[in-house]
């Protein structure tokens, strides 16, 4: 125990010392929360709509009025015999373009079903769902209001199927504390993972393992005293990164901190057993940056922090089962949105405590006593 | 008391130390000499279990590096060849982290490492990277001393340091040989020999010879000429083409020569050399040193 608590004296005094460490524990999390929640959001504002207008009537200039009042849309007008609209997509002048057809008001009082011709950079494909999705309902909303204004239909009588919908857990559907919780994980994981790796790894690098290894310091004694400071310093950064996200995103603490505390050092211990462990097969700190870049790369993208898992093939999400990223992206949502308590997580603690003792078991048997 | 026994280390099909049989008496201060890629290194890392034999074994004090490497490092104060303390910890927390990870504390020890501490003492809270060479050897000697191991295993201690550092740790090394430790050092410079008790020449993975370096220098029978011309560079390459020649090689200003025969004939050379248009030509009968030896054994090996 003693031999641990004095690794772990030495593991310190040597990350405070360390000019570019000590510092970016500290920025890393401002940098990132700050950044990146902005930046890595679903949300889609100041869609660029160009308007075709060739019917020039009352009904065209309705419908237009009502893009022109929609904040998601920065609305311009073009000249109806307009040749370019190709060409205007091309070079990304607009996002979307929409075609009033000459006669698009007449149809409605001959009752033919009037047409619009809408036209979507789909480059990407969610984000053209989504401006599909939002123009849709612009027109949707003209339609009905049309539709009372020429008919003088009242809208009870017209059968239809009321839909009420109702957000839970993000009611206002808020990228911000959605995002903020899975700019966290990869943080806390990165900072983890790569510290513990290229520590370890620098050990041998400048010659001290050789130095090391002729003590009497058994196996484990060396990988918890290496595991041990960075886990406490990965929980700092959460804890700290979890202020930031409440004071800047107002984040809900819908669980208890305590839950997450809990889920979060085992995951640690997991995810520091994996940074370990390439390390213990490596010889320099680049091969772990490359091997564990690789890893992080996979696991980050394959989470369902940014993309929905539900989305992804059979196999994929059979693949992730393993990835540790995806368990803790999960929870921190579940606890933090939902309020899930330690009897929900029940079974990703079971399977994040498998993990963290098979992953330091890996690294302890790799870590060779001899060169 | 140390003991290898037919000791061989391969890597695939590279032998890095084959055959190595040897003992080191208690007490004693046992140098292995030889050149770089000798093997020494191969060497001490045999001796202190960092690596595994391939075939053959080594006990230190009836303990086996094999089956009992957890007793061996508990007996051994390891030296690597490569500075292997932490550049960012100071000289003091350096000692102290390799005290408390044997299980003692720098006071409990003092005695041992006074005579060695006691140079770099007043820098203790200098960062350990930031000493200079022979600075760094001490601490990482103290650092080896400092669970009061029965044995010292130092790797080239003396390579990369200056001439008085040298010298003053060359006498550290005997004042804790009179307090009963066994040291096993290894250099690759030959005039370390004699401050050794008894030495082993080593080349190429193999051992020459092992014995006092008086008595390796006495026992050696050729004949050895210390010639001087003007230009020592034409000279060796006259002497190397001179008919009764075994070997010469430059020794500083002079070539040191030995020839096939007992004795050389000393007219004969100095006509040859004249012929050959060197100027300034003095023969001298020289005593054997251990780089002489060391050569010409080397020279016997290959034939």
């Amino acid at each position: 125990m003693r031999t641990i608590f004095y690794i772990i004296q030495k593991e310190f005094k040597q990350i405070i010392r360390d000019k570019f460490i000590g510092k970016a524990i500290i920025a890393m999390p401002i940098v990132q929360m700050l950044i990146l929640v902005y930046a890595a959001t679903f949300e889609i504002k100041n869609v660029d709509l160009l308007i075709v207008d060739r019917d020039s009537s009352p009904a065209s200039v309705d419908l237009s009025g009502n893009f022109f009042a929609s904040r998601f849309f920065h609305v311009s007008v073009t000249d109806p015999g307009d040749k370019h609209i190709k060409e205007i997509l091309d070079k990304g002048k607009a996002d979307v373009v929409l075609i009033i057809p000459e006669g698009f008001e007449k149809s409605f009082h001959r009752n033919n079903k009037p047409a619009l011709q809408l036209i979507i950079d789909a480059v990407n494909g969610s984000a053209g769902q989504l401006m599909l999705g939002y123009c849709s309902s612009i027109i949707m909303d003209f339609n009905k209001e049309i539709v009372i204004k020429e008919f003088g239909i009242a809208e009870k009588t017209a059968p239809a199927i009321d839909i009420s919908s109702r957000f839970w857990f993000n009611p206002y559907l808020n990228y911000k504390i959605f995002m903020a919780p899975g700019i966290l994980v990869i943080l806390v994981t990165a900072i983890g993972w790569f510290m513990t790796g290229m520590n370890l790894v620098k050990e041998k690098e400048n010659g001290t393992i050789e130095q090391l290894n002729v003590t009497p310091i058994k196996k484990y004694q060396f990988i918890l005293g290496k595991l041990i400071p960075f886990l406490i310093i990965g929980l700092i950064d959460l804890a700290f990164g979890l202020i930031l996200a409440r004071i800047f995103f107002k984040v809900p603490f819908e669980g208890s901190i305590f839950t997450l505390f809990v889920f979060a050092t085992i995951y640690l211990v997991a995810v520091l057993g994996i940074g370990l462990f390439i390390s213990t097969v490596s010889n320099t700190q680049q091969q772990v940056l490359f091997v564990s870049f690789f890893f992080l790369m996979v696991f980050v993208i394959m989470s369902g922090l940014f993309t929905s898992v539900e989305n992804m093939p059979e196999w994929g999400r059979a693949i992730n089962h393993l990835n540790p990223l995806s368990y803790f992206s999960r929870v921190i949502r579940m606890v933090l949105l939902k309020g899930s308590g330690l009897n929900d997580i029940r079974n990703d603690i079971l399977i994040i405590t498998g993990f963290a003792l098979a992953t330091n078991l890996l690294a302890v048997w790799r870590y060779k006593k001899t060169i | 008391m140390i003991k290898a026994q037919q000791l061989t280390k391969k890597y695939g099909t590279t032998v890095a130390l084959g055959n190595v049989s040897f003992q080191v008496d208690e007490g004693e201060l046992f140098g292995f000499i030889g050149p770089d890629g000798a093997g020494k290194s191969t060497l001490f890392r045999l001796l202190t279990s960092l690596l595994l034999p391939s075939s053959g074994k080594v006990e230190l004090f009836g303990l086996d590096t094999v089956k009992d490497y957890k007793k061996i490092r508990e007996i051994t104060g390891y030296m690597p060849g490569r500075f292997s303390l932490y550049p960012d910890l100071s000289v003091e927390e350096n000692l102290d982290f390799f005290a408390t990870v044997f299980g003692t504390s720098i006071q409990e020890n003092y005695h041992i490492i006074h005579d060695v501490y006691s140079h770099i003492e007043p820098f203790k809270t200098r960062l350990a990277g930031k000493l200079s060479g022979g600075m760094k050897q001490k601490l990482a000697l103290s650092c080896a001393l400092i669970h009061n191991p029965r044995v010292l295993v130092l790797d080239e201690p003396t390579t990369g340091v200056d001439a008085v550092s040298r010298k003053e740790f060359w006498e550290l090394l005997r004042s804790l040989k009179s307090k009963g430790i066994t040291i096993i050092v290894s250099t690759p410079y030959m005039d370390e020999a004699g401050l050794c008790d008894r030495v082993a020449l080593i080349h190429h993975g193999r051992l020459l010879t092992v014995d006092k370096p008086g008595a390796i220098t006495s026992s050696y029978e050729k004949q050895i000429l210390g010639i001087v011309a003007d230009n020592t560079y034409k000279l060796l390459d006259s002497l190397r083409k001179y008919p009764d020649v075994l070997h010469a090689y430059a020794f500083g200003q002079q070539v040191h020569y030995t020839g096939r025969k007992a004795s050389a004939d000393l007219n004969n050379m100095r006509a040859y050399l004249g012929q050959c248009g060197h100027k300034d030509v003095q023969i001298m009968q020289i005593k054997a040193g251990i780089e002489d030896v060391f050569i010409d054994l080397v020279q016997d090996r290959q034939g």
